[in-house]
């Protein structure tokens, strides 16, 4: 069942900019030409019946319930498959229509119970409510005048049972009308192809996969066709015992860097369902199996809700009074300082919390700490795209709105891979890619893009982990030697000089692809030809992920994709583009809003010193004019006693970042670790003081997504720990001495607009008012700017760079002799410290080891062993799945679960620009084990016990 | 910090400035780049490096450091 709130219009909206003028019951209405009889009856206020048609599927014409009479036509044709013409004259009722559709519905009604007490779709079942607005009761062609019983039992099969497999949903097929909403969601919303109707006749049945149960199918448990079923037959579990939602909040998921816009609904300060926003400009009104269904960490009995202080790491926590906790960080911080110089402390934000909560902990660092060492998670993970994409486009941003992929021709996908990690943009691009636009996959891995059913790709360009930049320079060396550059474009918008050295760069025969396949293993013929679709694409758009940053050439990988970009003149308008896909919620927002040590909001040097003065304007103090520590740099700091005190928001850096070994060291150093998060997560380990975090539906604020989209996030539920983050972060300013006040995020927002010329017009009641709205969004582009680039680059001039293919220091030895490279899967998210807390575990309850078939014989490894993972940063145990997903001498894992240690294994390598470490490139062992290692063992078993002091919240928030 | 993690770093820089410019040019890129995104601790260090004749460094990146230690007095 769709949305409580939701009106739906039956059929999709038409696109013709011509419009027809058309008389509905005597109404008259106007609208766009290929418009369904059902919608323009729908816009002139009269809803026709219906039970197959929704108006996020095609028109599917299979329920006749949406007869209408047309004036000059013979017969009853159905509204939702009939487009207006001009002038034609409809009437939606009469005595004959009116008969016509009770006989649908008693057939209807023949095979559906109308037992609807108890049902979870009571008072909203569309089925329900047809046969109510025609007085059926009772169906004259079932036996005892109610239910026939389901037609397996007509021809001696077995009743068919509930499937319950899947967490989240039940499918009752005795409730299944077979409208195909259910399959048609999962075609053309979805795009898996999971369901189907077998049978024939009155055996007709919605299966997923060949007769599985929804568990072992191909399903991916979006839910879209839960949303699209009008009856009880595909229900959340949720509604069972749940009361009806009363109320919806439109809020924004705190997963991935889509950025869904979604209906939570409530019900006595409780959430029982999801249910996509279907006016979310960045999802379209679709979500996946973690936004729609995995949001019950929020209320999980793990959430800590009380602040707790120790005096050392190995003492036991003792719970405080905010009050305390806060003073008590405050003055440690100062002592600290007074002690080791003001530059001994700093901080994290976190790409999980708002723009608000990150701007202020910026503000923090930098007004009340007095110095700037600030960084964010991005360091680990897009940091080189912010850098590569200022200095050759003169923005840190992806220039497209995700709709531009309906208009590429040829699609670049480079170290990204959609369906797993940004699975509603996947859906988006699966649909253009179905329409027939070519497709370029650049991973070591044979991701799901590669082949899936109703797409392949053009080009599998499956190189060697660490060989990016090497594929991406022969690609231009082909693209440039065989005249496929836009020499006008080239010559109007970029620099003359840089694009004629990258010119000579990329022709130099060193680059050619028949001289970089001994290092990428790449075939020159089949990178060729990848090449020259792109080239020859009208519109070639790039899209990548952390397979593009995460390397010790991350930067110069991103400035080469901007190059291949600017060369082939794909920037500047829809259809293109440079896209990084972002990983988190808001990494593009926590990035924008003045995280890194270097900048202020905006990406403003902090060296500037006209920014510099407006800030100690606004915010009434002097500020430091040089750099402070980024990430990598603080723990080699606390290392060394010139760093003691660091207060991290909602990031698990023990967890996260690499080299696990030296990232403890460094914790341990601290005098003062201040840890703000929802659960007692790794990095807490090390913290003198626990600050209990406030989840998304928890606060009000904004996250920017990937599209540079910023969209409201709105409290849903009050604060489990009664302040949001960025009430705990106003305290500790204020008791650091240096005052903020704040009432409510708004204002906060207005102060960032303020002194951001890039969010200068933004406010909430223009986000109320749009829903959403992308940066820049200033006097000139008041509503926001989809695209970037457009007619001129941000910077002026494109500025070409040479990009020179250096092999990373981390290569395959006698000792070493695989490549460890590392990804993410659909169920779970990052650390998994959200994912791990739902039903998701269910597809994916622990981190295995993808290896060769081929790598595994050698070692005698077979599916389902403990094998060692060996590097010279540490070593870890696994389960291996031997698979030909990946290629001979390469192995892959996730890193969604603590115990697993996959970045015990990673090392200290970076991108020489930002420091982003290189995760995915380990040079390892691997070996046949009897079992875990010891501290794996015991992590699994102290998983189990709950933490000495926590406080577990209720089961549903209060 | 560190030491050869400094210099590593730095290094590094030098290796992506160096290709398709002259020696001084590449230098001059480096120094810009450490100046602009390396914490003052950081940079005093890779100074100290310099000045006490460490061998690690690349051409480029010892060129470097060269420039940011004559912006520099010597740490105290």
């Amino acid at each position: 069942m769709y949305a409580i709130n939701y009106r739906d219009l039956g059929t999709p909206p038409a696109t013709s900019p011509g419009t027809v003028e058309v008389e509905i019951d005597a109404v008259r209405i106007t609208v766009p030409e290929g418009t369904s009889v059902m919608r323009a009856a729908a816009l002139a206020g009269t809803r026709v019946p219906k039970l197959c048609a929704t108006d996020n599927l095609k028109a599917f014409g299979s329920c006749r319930l949406c007869l209408v009479e047309i004036e000059g036509r013979k017969g009853y044709p159905a509204s939702c498959t009939t487009t207006v013409t001009a002038g034609m004259k409809v009437r939606t009722s009469s005595e004959k229509l009116t008969q016509l559709r009770r006989g649908v519905i008693e057939l209807y009604v023949s095979e559906h119970p109308l037992d609807c007490d108890g049902c979870p779709a009571d008072q909203h079942c569309e089925l329900q409510d047809m046969a109510a607005a025609h007085g059926v009761t009772r169906s004259p062609f079932a036996d005892d005048g109610r239910h026939a019983g389901h037609p397996f039992d007509v021809v001696g099969a077995a009743p068919a049972a509930t499937d319950s497999s899947n967490p989240y949903f039940n499918f009752n097929p005795e409730l299944c009308i077979v409208c195909s909403r259910c399959v048609r969601a999962c075609d053309e919303t979805q795009g898996t192809l999971a369901l189907t109707i077998e049978g024939r006749g009155l055996a007709s049945r919605v299966s997923a996969s060949q007769s599985e149960r929804f568990i072992d199918s191909e399903c991916v448990s979006c839910g879209a066709c839960v949303e699209a079923c009008p009856t009880a037959a595909l229900s959340e579990k949720s509604l069972v015992k749940a009361p009806r939602p009363s109320t919806a909040v439109t809020t924004t998921c705190g997963y991935c860097g889509v950025g869904c816009s979604l209906e939570a609904e409530v019900s006595d300060q409780q959430v029982v369902r999801m249910v996509p926003n279907r006016d979310g400009a960045a999802n379209q009104g679709h979500a996946c199996v973690k936004g729609r269904f995995a949001y019950g960490y929020a209320t999980h009995p793990d959430r800590m809700t009380k602040p707790m202080i120790r005096a050392r790491i190995n003492d036991p926590w003792r719970e405080v009074s905010w009050d305390e906790a806060i003073g008590h960080a405050a003055r440690e911080f100062r002592r600290i300082q007074q002690q080791h110089g003001k530059y001994a402390v700093g901080a994290i934000t976190s790409s999980r919390c708002t723009n608000e909560e990150v701007f202020l902990v910026q503000k923090l660092v930098r007004a009340a700490f007095g110095n700037n060492n600030v960084d964010t998670c991005a360091r680990v993970c897009h940091s080189p795209t912010g850098y590569g994409l200022k200095a050759t486009l003169g923005e840190s941003a992806g220039t497209q709105a995700f709709a531009s992929v309906q208009k590429a021709d040829v699609i670049m996908l480079i170290g990204a891979n959609p369906t797993e990690a940004h699975p509603v943009f996947a859906s988006q691009l699966k649909r253009r890619l179905r329409e027939g636009a070519g497709l370029v996959v650049l991973d070591p891995r044979t991701i799901a893009l590669v082949r899936t059913p109703h797409i392949e790709a053009n080009y599998h360009l499956q190189l060697r982990p660490g060989t990016n930049v090497a594929v991406i320079n022969a690609l231009a060396h082909v693209i440039v030697t065989e005249g496929l550059t836009r020499e006008d474009y080239v010559s109007a918008r970029c620099e003359r000089d840089s694009y004629a050295t990258w010119k000579k760069f990329v022709t130099e025969p060193r680059n050619s692809p028949e001289a970089t396949e001994a290092d990428t293993g790449v075939p020159a013929t089949l990178l060729r030809q990848a090449a020259r679709l792109y080239g020859r694409a009208g519109n070639g758009a790039i899209y990548y992920g952390l397979g593009v940053t995460e390397h010790s050439q991350g930067s110069t990988m991103v400035m080469a994709i901007a190059n291949l970009a600017m060369a082939t003149g794909n920037l500047g308008r829809e259809g293109v583009g440079v896209n990084p896909l972002r990983g988190q919620n808001n990494v593009q927002g926590s990035c924008d809003m003045g995280s890194f040590p270097h900048e202020f909001s905006a990406y403003r040097h902090v060296s500037d010193p006209g920014v510099r003065a407006s800030f100690e304007s606004a915010w009434g103090v002097k500020l430091e004019a040089e750099p402070g520590l980024r990430i990598p740099n603080m723990f080699e700091a606390a290392l060394d006693g010139s760093f003691r005190a660091l207060y991290v928001q909602g990031e698990d850096i023990a967890q996260s970042d690499p080299n696990t070994q030296h990232v403890v060291a460094a914790l341990s150093a601290l005098e003062c670790l201040v840890v703000q998060d929802l659960f007692l997560n790794e990095t807490a380990k090390f913290a003198h003081v626990f600050l209990p975090g406030a989840s998304f539906l928890e606060k009000d604020g904004t996250y920017v997504n990937a599209e540079r989209r910023i969209s409201r996030v709105r409290k849903v539920i009050e604060p489990l720990a009664g302040l949001g983050d960025w009430e705990a972060t106003m305290q500790l300013s204020n008791a650091l001495g240096y005052p903020m006040r704040y009432s409510h995020p708004s204002e906060i927002m207005a102060e960032i607009a303020r002194t951001t010329p890039t969010f200068a017009g933004v406010t909430y009641e223009k986000l109320d008012r749009l829903g959403s709205l992308q940066w820049p969004c200033t006097d000139a582009a008041p509503s926001g700017t989809p695209t970037m680039h457009v007619g001129e680059f941000v910077r002026g001039k494109g500025k070409f760079f040479v990009t020179e293919y250096v092999p990373t220091r981390e290569r395959s030895t006698a000792r070493f002799p695989l490549l460890l490279t590392t990804g993410r899967i659909l169920s779970q998210y990052n650390v998994g410290a959200q994912t791990r807390r739902t039903a998701n575990v269910a597809w994916h309850p622990e981190d295995r080891l993808e290896i060769h078939p081929h790598d595994a014989e050698t070692r005698g490894v077979s599916d389902g062993d403990w094998v060692g993972i060996t590097s010279r940063a540490g070593e870890t145990v696994l389960r291996a799945t031997v698979t030909d997903r990946v290629q001979p001498g390469v192995v892959y894992t996730t890193f969604h679960f603590p115990e697993s240690g996959a970045n015990v294994v990673t090392t200290e390598n970076s991108d020489w620009a930002t420091n982003c470490p290189e995760y995915k490139v380990t040079a390892v062992q691997v070996v046949r084990v009897e079992r875990p290692l010891d501290w794996q063992q015991r992590y699994r078993v102290s998983r189990d016990a709950k933490p000495p002091s926590a406080h577990p919240a209720a089961a549903t928030s209060a | 910090m560190n030491e050869d993690y400094l210099i590593e770093m730095a290094n590094d820089i030098g290796s992506f400035f160096a290709a398709g410019r002259d020696p001084a040019a590449a230098a001059a890129e480096v120094a810009t780049h450490i100046r602009r995104l390396w914490d003052p601790r950081m940079r005093r260090q890779i100074i100290d490096c310099w000045r006490t004749g460490h061998g690690g460094f690349s051409d480029v990146a010892r060129a470097a450091v060269a420039t940011l230690a004559a912006e520099h007095k010597p740490a105290a």
